[in-house]
């Protein structure tokens, strides 16, 4: 009998283990969910500020984390402007004056169309698992939903943010939500993601909400209206002459 | 010539109001020309003295990467401090400035800011750094007046930094305010906040590092530093020299439209005289003189009238010149978003050989002018002339 108790313990602690994926295979997960080689996707996107909010919509196409393209679609004062990002350089098409710019020095600082974003924040977009050391710190319950609570502390010195917790779903390996601290431990930024929905096959958070901690205001939300992966990109997209087509 | 210059004279003041006039209208012009180019002197030296005073000292070594003009730049521009330079350090002869860019949140606002790294012990420039010793929680930090206003931040105010150290991380912490200076120098003070280097150095991992070395000796001959760039002090001051050139081009419209009207007077005058004084001119040829003599006597008649303008000129310019040296010409608008070292309040500086220049030039047009008309004199008969026949 106390043979066949300590038999039970023992499977049921292997089991458990099996059950609990480290903090690593965790990380590995979320990238695969949120990585992809290329995608293309629509946005609606709201910035709540002190005095009143205003929304834009925007289309993105990219490939890994090197080339980015992004076209304002709406309202029609920001319509036509484009974003092109090839590896660390950011590039700006504004059609009010016909004019390319390269993003720069004090600029990359500024926030991207007055959301909580800023362009740096654009430019550093690397897989979690290159850049940091994943510990779980334990499992809450967020939103009705189990979550393993992650710090990330940086592996890599050449990484924006030096530390973060992240809220990971403990069935759909998705963040649903982020803090990122500055190296002094202060609290800088705050993400947000909500309605996650399985897309080809990938669970994938349709609401994304970034808080810029320092400042105020509510917000910028991100709402992911349309998202196909691995889809066919042609080349000429990811070029400057693209910017003024 | 003697006797020229007597008849000019004797003619000149016997024509009574109309002389005056003209010598009324060229002098004021002449006061105004004056007081102009007193001014653009006097912001010449304000401008270098301030620059000097603030920002630049005896001139610079900028790391060899570092273009203000080019943000591109900014993040590799600091090497280690060369210790060639080390005894100047000491001796307070050499202030080394690390600068980094990040941002800075006033009121929940983001901005952009340059950071500056300055020992605060220096003495070499006026910036008040000695309020960077102040012992805080935060970063003690300085500003200009100028940022101060235009982020509402005021002493003993706490305020969120942001910024990337050499790798790229961020990273954040609070500054106080110690204290704000007025500069009049932009470069010195806008869109930037002094730290004490120390503290800069390490929030960036850049221990002993250096973007700029400023030095106090102008004119000792200065080694050449590896990795850094030689900046004189007329280098450095060349902008000021380059917007002031284009400043007395659009001021020189102002002298031509000044010199043209008092000018217009005299030409007129002179051609008024050689068409009522041709009896005159007849008679000095009479009485011996070559016709080259009669328009030396016209023209000198013309030129003294620069000579009496002058006169006139220093009588009620002198008093109201100094007067503005001494009180200062207050700007009428705020001077502080011009982005050049220009103070509030300029005091026009009127040396010797601005006087004595400007006065030459305003005699040499005048004589020019009059001998224009006078050349007519040389194609007349004698004998017409004589009979007062019109010519």
């Amino acid at each position: 009998m106390k043979y066949t108790l300590l038999a039970i313990a023992m499977l049921s602690l292997a089991a458990l283990t099996q059950a609990q994926p480290t903090a690593n295979e965790i990380i590995q997960k979320v990238d695969q969910n949120l990585s992809s080689d290329n995608r293309i996707m629509e946005t609606a996107i709201t910035i709540h500020g002190r005095r009143s909010s205003r929304t834009m919509t925007a289309k993105t196409y990219a490939v890994g984390t090197q080339q980015s393209f992004t076209e304002y679609l709406s309202p029609a004062r920001d319509k036509g402007t484009k974003m092109l990002k090839l590896e660390d350089q950011l590039w700006i098409y504004s059609p009010s004056t016909d004019r390319t710019i390269q993003i720069a020095g004090h600029m990359l600082r500024q926030s991207v169309m007055g959301s909580d974003l800023s362009y740096e924040d654009m430019m550093d977009d690397r897989p979690l698992t290159e850049t940091y050391e994943a510990t779980i710190l334990g499992k809450e319950i967020l939103d009705n939903r189990e979550v393993y609570l992650i710090e990330l502390n940086a592996k890599v010195s050449n990484v924006a943010y030096h530390s973060s917790k992240m809220w990971v779903d403990a069935e759909r390996f998705i963040p649903l939500k982020q803090e990122m601290h500055a190296k002094s431990g202060q609290l800088l930024k705050r993400i947000e993601l909500r309605d996650v929905e399985k897309i080809e096959g990938r669970w994938f958070p349709r609401t994304m909400v970034y808080k810029d901690l320092l400042k105020d205001g509510e917000g910028t939300e991100y709402k992911i209206t349309d998202v196909r992966f691995n889809a066919e990109i042609p080349e000429y997209i990811f070029s400057k002459a693209a910017l003024k087509r | 010539m003697k006797i020229a210059i007597k008849l000019a004279y004797r003619n000149l003041t016997g024509a009574g109001l109309r002389t005056w006039l003209n010598v009324l209208v060229l002098s004021f012009s002449f006061v105004v020309i004056l007081f102009m180019k007193g001014v653009m002197s006097g912001w010449d030296l304000q401008a270098k003295t301030d620059m000097t005073q603030w920002e630049i000292a005896g001139g610079q070594y900028w790391h060899q990467l570092y273009d203000p003009f080019d943000p591109f730049t900014l993040s590799d521009s600091h090497a280690p401090i060369p210790p060639q330079l080390s005894d100047e350090l000491a001796a307070g002869d050499m202030v080394p400035l690390l600068i980094t860019q990040g941002s800075i949140y006033p009121q929940g606002r983001l901005q952009s800011v340059l950071i500056k790294g300055i020992p605060a012990k220096q003495s070499l420039l006026k910036l008040p750094t000695h309020r960077l010793d102040t012992v805080t929680d935060a970063y003690p930090a300085i500003i200009g007046a100028m940022m101060a206003r235009n982020l509402k931040l005021e002493i003993g105010q706490y305020v969120t930094i942001r910024w990337r150290d050499v790798n790229g991380t961020f990273d954040a912490h609070d500054i106080l305010i110690t204290d704000i200076f007025s500069s009049n120098v932009p470069s010195a003070e806008a869109g930037q906040i002094y730290l004490p280097l120390e503290t800069l150095q390490e929030m960036l991992s850049l221990s002993g590092q250096a973007t700029i070395l400023t030095f106090r000796d102008e004119k000792k001959e200065r080694p050449a530093v590896e990795g850094f760039t030689l900046k004189t002090k007329e280098t450095l001051t060349a902008s000021i020299d380059e917007m002031l050139k284009t400043k007395e081009v659009g001021q020189g419209i102002l002298y031509l439209i000044l010199l043209l009207l008092a000018m217009l007077a005299i030409f007129d005058t002179q051609v008024l005289s050689i068409f009522k004084r041709q009896k005159e001119i007849g008679t000095y040829i009479a009485l011996g003189y070559t016709r080259g003599q009669v328009v030396g006597l016209f023209t000198v008649e013309g030129a003294l009238h620069s000579v009496l303008a002058a006169l006139v000129g220093a009588l009620y310019g002198t008093p109201l010149l100094w007067w503005v040296a001494k009180n200062g010409w207050a700007m009428p608008i705020d001077t502080s978003e011009f982005g050049v070292p220009i103070a509030q309040t300029l005091y026009p500086v009127f040396s010797l050989g601005l006087v004595v220049s400007t006065t030459l030039l305003v005699v040499l047009i005048t004589t020019i002018v009059s001998y224009w008309p006078s050349r007519k004199i040389a194609k007349m008969n004698p004998t017409e002339a004589l009979r007062g026949k019109i010519q």
